[in-house]
């Protein structure tokens, strides 16, 4: 989508949000549709930010970034009428967990077939696999009611505010003892740890214990991982939980439907327009200076780039109360994952000895042992991107042929670790950045051993790559860890979880606010809600 | 795989354990479907146009050669007898499709006339192909003259050496083509189209994902939307084209034809009932549920057991017959007949929902019943 012009058509708006990724242009379309009148500006001649799709080799469309959806609030595709605009998600029902040289473990839609496979590992396992599933549908209900508005604040005596913990505090009870244990235990744990009072087998373990890890720069048995795991089953997709899907066309057309909605209800977008600076006048937030020296006047500016990049590089450190930029500074961001994209020119085949393909519609985790994943981190710690990484791929043209040409695929694989600061430093990424490629295509070879015959076209990001294409700061996917002392009332800083900022007129909307990252647009939807309720705009 | 019994055939309702990826091939791919069970009736000679002209509600002689049409044909009190296409393959030469038997009907209003009626429904196989990327494959595998073929519009062409008929029609409101062979033709046909559908993602699609995008794109079904005058214990129970939503394909002006009398006094008179679309409200929906402390249960796939509708004061005013969740728009339809003069397009009404074993009602908002709706499909 690079129709939008890159100058705005009027020089003063009550609101300019800056950055169109898909959290910047739900705010500007909720912002919009309450009659305001609303300029989006973003950077890059293409919208989406990191959920962007980009056709990087002729005739392959890549979700270059974020490649799966489910956290997308179900309630802002309605609100927004999104489907009208072109969003389309398509269900993804299998993960695959290939094992090197035997047969690997397939988890299917269809309950009983997943039974089988897991019991070709463990009995055990599979009669317990249900069992697990409810409990963590369960507690997903609880942590729904906490994603869904804005964060509660313990410290506040407000009487909407502890009105607010009240609720929380009966949705807690309305969880029986066990759920509550369970719930803390999930708050505490390491991903692995959490797993294995349930399971023993491999490949079961380090391949669900995998969504505990991704965007974190954490191993699977480190302490605090369980939690991501949640934060991975919770995808809602048409009311059922743990959820994925392939949004028709690439991640990109969420955004682009986003910015439809945007525009139907009268919010201007520009791109290719950067900001270099937020215009502050006594105190407060007065609009934004862009790149090219023009000045945009605006009531209210939003921002919907991380903490790191919007306090310290757009607004200044001089600006802001002292212990404010020490918390964004100590605020983790911490880049632990890259990206490879591959442009097939057929099928590869995986060694499993299957009929047929339905088994590589869905992800596919390479995750072999609890000892491969832990061993990855290892590397990682000590400033080296993994030789033999944690990958999660899909293969989207599988399930939606307008990606690639005809009997041609695209395959998507995320990749951790690749730590953004290596031993060299990061800016010597662009010198390693060949070999991290390979180390993964290698990875993937001893699965599918004839991936690199079918290879056309490819695209490496490292951590810094992305930093340096999207802004992310240090390439961290969710614009800082989701890790517990980040979260709730505690994103991004203490205080300041209420996308406010020390700068009166200046707000927070990206995935650096509550409830945070994985293209969910709750930041961006509830930001224009908390702005609207309490005059912010 | 499941089956069902469709007409005296064996026809598969999913080819998967759930039909969720065959309907989603319908939506963003191509799905094919064996529709051969479907009545089919060939109906030739001098007096061709005569016949169809006094049985279909449309008027078939304005209806050229090289296209087909949707109509419905009644009794004659103007109840809707069936529904079903025409097309028309010369100019003395017509196929017709009828969800039911009507070989009886059609030959006794043929009496004296020059025609001849051929049931030809086990002769002949149908195989729907239908999604955005069907064009694609139907051009690679009926020639690139079909690449041009319009909405409603038919060719004659050849996929692997057999004759086939070609239609640009279909029952999934999206872009489609339907293909019409001879029964020891059609398996060559169907593994040919298979294999040129492979690169496009096309999937065999059962019934289950037929019966979401047909509600998706608001058509009725014989026996469930509505039930054929024929079957009708009751007047009450029968319904007009005009209740049905097909009065656009009624042609009151011309010559005598079956049911014309009743019908215009009906134009004139208004209709009791009118067919629409109901979007429930998902909020609503949700609640209920909250009560019990349950996640929203919609149903795996198309519903078709009728529940009642009521005003927002409580009183009925009607029944949804059939509905689904709908995974592209993300909506929970229903297609419904409501009492005329009870209602009008956008009021909330509220439909009965069962939730936990007990019955409640849920707001909903009255539409159009073409819920979806893309451009492609006649484009």
């Amino acid at each position: 989508m690079n129709d939008h012009p890159n100058k705005p058509r009027s020089d003063s708006y009550d609101a300019v949000v800056i950055g169109g990724g898909h959290n910047g242009l739900v705010c500007a379309a909720y912002l919009a549709k309450a009659g305001k009148k609303v300029l989006v500006v973003e950077r890059r001649p293409v919208l989406g930010g990191a959920a962007v799709s980009e056709e990087t080799v002729a005739g392959f469309t890549f979700s270059t970034f974020s490649y799966v959806v489910s956290l997308f609030r179900p309630h802002i595709i309605r609100e927004l009428d999104l489907v009208r605009h072109g969003l389309q998600i398509i269900p993804m029902e299998t993960t695959y967990n290939p094992i090197r040289g035997d047969k690997g473990l397939v988890r299917w839609a269809d309950s009983g077939r997943t039974r089988d496979e897991i019991a070709r590992f463990s009995p055990k396992d599979a009669s317990l696999y249900p069992e697990f599933g409810l409990a963590m549908g369960r507690l997903s209900r609880f942590t729904k009611n906490v994603i869904d508005t804005t964060a509660p604040e313990p410290t506040s005596l407000d009487p909407r505010e502890l009105m607010k913990m009240l609720r929380l505090g009966r949705h807690l009870k309305d969880l029986d003892p066990e759920m509550r244990y369970l719930n803390l235990k999930l708050l505490t744990m390491s991903a692995v740890d959490f797993l294995h009072e349930w399971f023993e087998s491999e490949p079961l373990v380090p391949s669900m214990a995998g969504s505990g890890i991704i965007g974190t720069f954490l191993g699977i048995r480190s302490p605090g991982t369980a939690y991501v795991l949640l934060h991975h089953y919770m995808g809602e997709i048409d009311g059922a939980f743990r959820a994925w899907g392939f949004s028709k066309g690439g991640t990109g057309q969420i955004s682009i439907a986003c910015a439809k909605a945007a525009e139907s209800f009268g919010a201007e977008i520009v791109a290719g327009a950067g900001v270099d600076h937020v215009k502050i006048r006594n105190g407060r937030a007065v609009g934004v200076v862009l790149e090219n020296g023009d000045e945009i006047k605006a009531a209210t500016v939003i921002s919907s780039l991380d903490p790191n990049r919007t306090f310290l590089k757009l607004v200044g450190e001089k600006e802001l109360p002292g212990d404010f930029v020490a918390n964004i500074r100590r605020y983790k961001n911490r880049g632990s994952s890259g990206k490879v994209n591959l442009a097939l020119d057929r099928l590869p085949s995986f060694k499993d000895g299957r009929p047929d393909i339905s088994h590589l519609k869905g992800d596919i985790t390479i995750a072999p042992s609890v000892d491969y994943v832990e061993r990855a981190y290892d590397e990682a710690k000590y400033g080296e991107f993994s030789k033999r990484p944690f990958l999660n791929i899909v293969i989207p043209s599988l399930s939606d042929p307008s990606v690639a040409p005809p009997g041609k695929h695209v395959l998507s694989a995320f990749v951790q670790y690749a730590p953004y600061n290596i031993r060299e430093g990061a800016d010597k990424w662009p010198e390693k950045r060949e070999a991290f490629g390979e180390a993964v295509i290698d990875t993937i070879e001893e699965f599918c051993p004839d991936i690199r015959e079918c290879i056309v076209g490819k695209q490496v990001l490292s951590p810094w790559d992305i930093e340096k294409i999207t802004g992310l700061t240090e390439g961290n996917i969710f614009q800082g860890e989701l890790s517990l002392e980040q979260l709730a009332f505690l994103r991004p800083v203490a205080e300041w979880s209420r996308y406010r900022s020390p700068i009166r007129g200046l707000w927070m909307c990206g995935s650096g606010t509550h409830p945070g990252g994985g293209v969910m647009g709750a930041p961006g939807e509830l930001a224009a809600k908390t702005m609207l309720g309490e005059g912010g705009v | 795989m499941n089956w069902k019994d469709w007409a005296g055939y064996h026809a598969v309702v999913s080819y998967q354990e759930h039909h969720e990826q065959e309907y989603f091939a319908f939506r963003h791919a191509a799905g094919l479907m064996d529709a051969t069970p479907l009545f089919k009736y060939e109906i030739k000679g001098p007096d061709a146009v005569y016949l169809l002209n006094r049985v279909m509600a449309k008027d078939i002689g304005k209806l050229r050669e090289g296209r087909v049409t949707y109509c419905c044909w009644c009794d004659d009190d103007g109840r809707v007898l069936d529904d079903g296409t025409v097309s028309r393959l010369g100019k003395e030469h017509f196929r017709v499709t009828a969800a039911e038997p009507f070989l009886h009907w059609f030959m006794l209003n043929s009496r004296s006339l020059n025609v001849s009626i051929e049931d030809i429904t086990s002769e002949y196989g149908m195989l729907a192909l239908q999604g955005p990327l069907s064009r694609e494959i139907i051009v690679r595998a009926a020639g690139e003259e079909a690449s041009s073929l319009g909405f409603f519009r038919l060719m004659r062409a050849s996929i692997a050496g057999r004759d086939v008929t070609v239609t640009r029609t279909g029952y999934t409101g999206d872009l489609g083509y339907e293909i019409w062979c001879r029964n020891p033709d059609a398996l060559a046909i169907y593994d040919t189209v298979m294999d040129f559908g492979r690169d496009y993602r096309l999937m065999p699609a059962g019934l289950a994902a037929l019966d979401v995008a047909r509600v998706e794109a608001g058509f009725i079904m014989n026996g469930v939307d509505y039930f054929s005058a024929n079957h009708c214990l009751t007047d009450d129970r029968k319904s007009t084209p005009y209740e049905l939503g097909l009065g656009w394909s009624v042609d009151l002006d011309r010559e005598n034809f079956i049911g014309r009398d009743a019908l215009k006094r009906e134009k004139e008179e208004g209709s009791k009932w009118r067919f629409v679309g109901l979007d429930i409200d998902w909020d609503a929906f949700e609640a209920i549920f909250a009560k019990f402390d349950l996640p929203p249960e919609t149903p795996a796939g198309a519903w078709r057991t009728p529940v009642p509708v009521f005003g927002m004061d409580g009183k009925q005013i009607g029944q949804a017959t059939s509905g689904a969740w709908s995974p592209t728009l993300k909506k929970n339809l229903a297609l419904a007949s409501l009492k005329t003069g009870e209602f009008r397009i956008g009021d909330r009404v509220q439909i009965e929902v069962t939730a936990e074993y007990e019955r409640k009602l849920c707001p909903a908002t009255v539409s159009e019943p073409m819920f979806y709706n893309p451009k492609r499909k006649r484009a």
